[in-house]
Formats: structure tokens, sequence, C-alpha cells
């Protein structure tokens, strides 16, 4: 059978399955549509946390993007990883006991005031938005490449899809969808990335493959950096950026994953302050499943297409190498005339001017070189059978899917239960507010299946967004509301507040305002400046809290409260 | 719950969380960035070891890390009796 019909197949088999799942789960209550009922087992929340974080960008782009980078690739890894860690141990237990729906709900009670709520409620709406368009746009380029429909159709199927299962199930009906949705993403990451190792190093467990050595005896690594050295590239297994940035890129994301309201969402699902803490451990486990097999899928892969094209004649190339250039994201351009494929760095100017010269080349000539192509063409480039080809497309419609669900869902309760219950309408029944949530998350549907039709140019731009800004506004603001009984107010408020202009104004003048890298402060980048922002916002809190009248006892005594485990009961409406 | 016996709990968890995370912030931001030019020079499994931390230890680690926690908190938990019945 031809990759289209095993995609067809197996893509139609997985939705059918989603679909069953929500109409099994159907939401009752707001308490189901928020929260699951609070109901969730730990193993469970912990798949859905795994498959509501992995994103399409995690599944498709991550590994191509480590492939490129080497060694400085682990601020993804570790960075999208490390924040669990927080998680578990200073937020999720807490938050779990504090015991209501939202982010800006603990926000608002821990800091007595609506204005608390509302930066909370705009920071969650920015967040959330900025990345659905992303994950529909996955959706979009899964669906058109491998399917064969047209893009905006694409991004239409999937809409409806989310639609149904969101708007009728809620946080119940995702959670379970999630959890078939987290078996098929692992599944499809995780085979192709064995038979690759097999093939390589030998080797069934990639994680351990990856330091193998390959049939002639070298071993993998070594090899890679004398052919990376080779082509004028940095070696691979050495860190190339300055360390600085490093540092503060990986501590951002790790603050941000830990501030992103569609992740601390999730403990708010299961039933005790132990399943919290738990469930974190689980979702991490999970996670690291992938996020230690993508490297190993970076290295081969990078191997695999240096060897594979490096100065190999135009007339002789591999089959996938054209198929991929048909879809515009490989595009090959003989310099200079030769018929042979050079594929080096040209912006490595020492090499340029020794031994590019020397051989004759005239530039880097793949032109164009799509990171995604990486974990997509890799079952090709080994000669796997078409199923596990269909299999990637599941897989990465699933990571598309399940992450979208999850950030409509925060967007959802962010307007009917935020805005509408806690500041707007609060006399509003509960009937009322369910029914306000599920119009919520169809219109959030709507315009995110629009916005991923119609990408603005700044998607890309604008997720260094989303992290720096839960790093340095939510992050510190919960931590202190947990750990600092005598935060107030004013000095929480101020603090996001500040932690969010220093950060935004930050990234809005280099991605935007035209400024240029050798203005960066001490080398960091846009990317990292959120570990500042952080910082910032701590110490502004902590500063002005002192000055200012200590928070009242009812809050006094919340504190004290969030701090034991016993009688943490169901997530209720207050 | 009698305000000694709070205190007393509470102590011990920032204790238990500040050993963590100084291994947290040790394996990354140590083994992983600050000291991979120096840990590079040894292997472990075929792989320089502070690329080996970078891509893989680090990770490994944050996992153990939280199942540590959870195991240290449910006996704690018990031991002063807020665990949730």
């Amino acid at each position: 059978m031809s990759i289209q019909i095993w995609s067809y197949l197996i893509v139609g088999f997985t939705f059918a399955l989603y679909i069953g799942v929500a109409i099994w789960a159907r939401a009752g209550s707001t308490n189901d549509f928020y929260v699951a009922g609070g109901g969730v087992h730990p193993v469970m929340n912990g798949m859905a946390t795994a498959a509501d974080w992995m994103s399409a960008a995690s599944f498709l782009s991550m590994a191509g993007l480590i492939s490129f980078m080497g060694y400085d690739g682990a601020q993804y890894l570790m960075g999208w990883t490390g924040g669990y860690v927080l998680l578990a141990l200073l937020l999720a237990p807490y938050l779990r006991k504090f015991g209501q729906f939202t982010v800006p709900d603990f926000i608002g009670e821990r800091y007595y005031t609506q204005t608390a709520r509302l930066v909370a409620v705009i920071c969650a709406l920015f967040v959330s938005f900025t990345y659905v368009v992303g994950q529909m746009k996955g959706v979009g380029v899964a669906f058109s490449r491998f399917l064969g429909v047209e893009f905006g159709t694409g991004v239409l199927i999937g809409s409806a899809i989310v639609f149904f299962y969101a708007v009728l199930g809620g946080m119940k009906g995702i959670t379970y969808t999630q959890v078939a949705q987290f078996c098929v993403l692992i599944f499809a990451f995780t085979v192709p990335a064995i038979f690759v190792s097999l093939q390589m190093v030998d080797h069934p467990v990639p994680q351990i493959g990856m330091g193998g050595n390959m049939s002639d005896g070298t071993a993998l690594l070594a090899k890679l950096n004398q052919l990376s050295v080779d082509l004028g590239f940095h070696e691979y297994t050495k860190p190339n950026k300055p360390r600085i940035d490093l540092f503060c890129v990986t501590a951002a994301l790790m603050l941000g994953t830990a501030g992103l309201p569609h992740v601390i969402v999730r403990f708010f699902t299961v039933p005790k302050v132990k399943d919290a803490r738990m469930s974190a451990g689980w979702a991490l486990l999970f996670i690291a499943i992938l996020y230690t097999t993508a490297p190993a899928v970076a290295a081969f892969a990078r191997t695999n297409v240096i060897t594979s094209i490096d100065n190999v004649d135009y007339e002789q190339v591999p089959k996938w190498f054209n198929s991929w250039e048909e879809t515009g994201l490989l595009k090959f351009e003989d310099k200079n005339g030769d018929g042979k494929i050079q594929y080096y760095n040209d912006q490595n100017e020492a090499f340029v001017n020794g031994v590019a010269n020397e051989r004759g080349w005239e530039g880097n000539e793949l032109v164009t070189f799509d990171r995604d192509i990486i974990v997509l063409a890799s079952p090709e480039i080994a000669k796997l059978p078409a199923w596990v080809i269909a299999l990637m497309v599941a897989g990465g419609l699933a990571a598309a899917l399940s992450t979208a669900a999850g950030l409509l869902l925060v967007i959802s309760s962010s307007i009917s239960h935020d805005l509408l219950k806690k500041w707007l309408m609060p006399k509003i029944s509960e009937k009322g507010e369910l029914r306000a949530a599920r119009i919520a998350i169809a219109v959030a549907v709507l315009v995110a299946g629009y916005a991923g039709y119609n990408p603005p140019d700044y998607v890309a731009a604008i997720v260094a967004f989303a992290f720096g800004l839960a790093a340095s506004s939510f992050f510190p603001a919960i931590i202190l509301g947990i750990f600092d009984k005598r935060m107030n107010m004013q000095g929480a408020v101020t603090g996001m507040i500040v932690g969010l202009v220093f950060t935004a104004s930050y990234i809005i003048y280099f991605k935007f305002g035209g400024g240029t890298p050798d203005q960066y402060w001490f080398e960091i980048s846009p990317e990292g400046i959120g570990t500042i922002g952080m910082l910032v916002n701590l110490v502004i809190s902590l500063i002005v809290s002192r000055l200012t009248p200590a928070p009242p006892d009812t809050v006094q005594e919340l504190v004290e409260n969030i701090r034991i485990p016993r009688g943490a009961g169901k997530a209720v409406n207050h | 719950m009698d305000q000694n016996l709070r205190t007393a709990y509470w102590r011990k968890n920032l204790m238990y969380l500040s050993c963590l995370l100084s291994i947290w912030f040790l394996v990354s931001y140590g083994c992983g960035i600050l000291l991979a030019d120096y840990l590079n020079q040894f292997k472990i499994g075929g792989f320089p070891l502070g690329f080996w931390f970078a891509q893989q230890g680090a990770i490994y680690v944050f996992v153990i890390l939280i199942f540590i926690y959870v195991w240290l908190m449910n006996r704690l938990d018990r031991k002063f009796e807020v665990d949730e019945i």
C-alpha cells in the first residue's frame, strides 16, 4: 500500500478514537468542564500533561533544531524538562491545595484585588493565544504535506475535530483524549528512532546507541564531530554560544514552563495534593521519553544527511532528496557548476577563504534546508516501510491537536470563569457559566483556526514572548504567594508589571524594533531575557512589600492553609 | 494544628527543597553548562561527559528528583499527620 493510503487509514483510525473517547467523557458540570471533575488518576494525568506539553514543535521541529545546533540544543532539552522539577516542588501541590480552577483565581485571591486578577487574565490569554496559533498552523502543514489536501482544508478539519471534543467534553473530554494522543505520538516518535538506531549503530535503544560505534568501528559522535569540522561547522559535542546566553535561555524556558497557565491548570485535575506531586513526576517521565530520544534522532540524522549528500553527484542523490525538493523545503543550486552538492558553512570566514577556496567551492549549495525535514524524513532516509511514515503523520497531528485543545481550554476558562463569573457577572448560574464556557471555547477555536490559516509572520518571534512573559510575571508572583507570607498586593502587582514591561520591551526592541545582536546586554538574547525579568520582578516585589502594610489576616491564614496537604477536597467554585 | 508543629513541618519541607533544588541546579546549569568544557574531556558510554549531561543525564536526574521528593513528602506528611485521608 502507498504512504497516502496508509496515512488516511491510520489518521482516520486515530481521529475516530479521539471522537469516541470524547463522547464517552462528556462534561456535565463546570467542575467537569474546567478541571475534569478533579478525579483524574495521576498516571493518566501525567500522560495528558505530557501530550498537552509536547506540541507540534516538540514533535516535528525540536530534533531538527538540535541537529543544526549540536551541543547548544541542550537549552531546549533541559529548558523544557527542568521546569517540571520546579512545578512539582514549588507550585503544583500548593496550588492543588488552594483548589480553584485557574491561575488568575490564585493571583486574584492571594493578592486580594481585581487588578492582579486582570493582569493575570491578560497574560494568560496572550500566552495561550500565541501558542495555539502555531499549533493550528502545524495541523494544516501536516495535513497538506501528507494527505494531499489544501493547507486551508487541513486547518479546517483540525479545527472541527478540536471543536467537537473540546466544546462537548471540556477538560474532561480533553484529558482523556490527550491520554490517547500521548500513546499515538510517543509510539510514532520512538519506533522510527529505534529502527534508525539499529541500522546505524546496531543498538535498539537510541539513548544509548547515540554513544555507540558505527559499522566501520568509529564512534558515532566522534565521526559527527569530524564531519562537522571538515565542513566548517563547529564541533557537535562542544558548546558554541556564549555560556551566559545558554544559561539564561535554559533558565527562561524552565521558569516559563513552570509559569504557563495551561501546564499549571493540569494539577487542579487530580484528587489529592499527593497526586499533584506524583502526577508531575509521571508527566516528566513521559515527556523524558521523547526528550531523550530527540537528541539521538538529531545526531543520527545529522550524520546520515551529511554522509549521504556531501560532495555527491546531483544525478545520484538518494530518492528522499528529490521528494523533499518537490515540497520546496530542500533546494539545491549548483553555484560552481560542477554537478556535485557542496554543503558547508559559508558563514565561517576562515573556512571559506581557506579550504572552500582551494576546492573551488562558491557557496553553500543547499540554499534551502528546512529543519523540519530531519524528523519527517528520517524514516525515509532509513528506508523504513510506508506504515511507519504514516505513523509519523498521525503522531504529528496528535501532538498539535492535544496542545491546541489544552490551550483553548485555558482561553475559554479565562473568559467564562475569570472575566464573567469573577468580574463582570458574579451572579451567573453554574448552567449559565457552563454555557458561556462552551461558547467561549467555540469562538476561540474559530479565531485560532482563522489565525492558523493566515498566520501572522511574527508567530515564531512571539514564542520567546510566551515563555519570557510567563517567567517574568506568573512564576515569581505564584512562588512568593506561597513561600513568602509577608508578600502583599502592592509588592506582587508592582513586581508583575515591572517584570512584564522590562521583558516585553527588551523582546520588542530586538525582535521588531531593529535591535541587532551586538547590542545585547551581556550577550543575552531576547529568548533568555525572561530570566533577568524574573529576577527583577522578585527583587522589586520583595522591596515594595516590605515598605507597605502586611496582607490581611485572612490572606495570611490562606497561605498557612495551602502549605498543609490535609483537607484538599475537590476543586470548588467559590 | 499546633503552630510549632506547623513550623517544624514547613522547615523540614524547605530543607528537602533546598537539597533537591541544589542537585537540580548542579546537574543542569553546573554539569550541563558551566562545567561543560572541563567535563567534556571525560567519557561515559561513548559520550563526552559534559555533552551527556546536557542532552541526556540532566533529564534523567530531573525525573528521579521528583520521585524522591514525592517519597520524602509522603513520609513527612504521615509523620506529621497532615496526609489526606
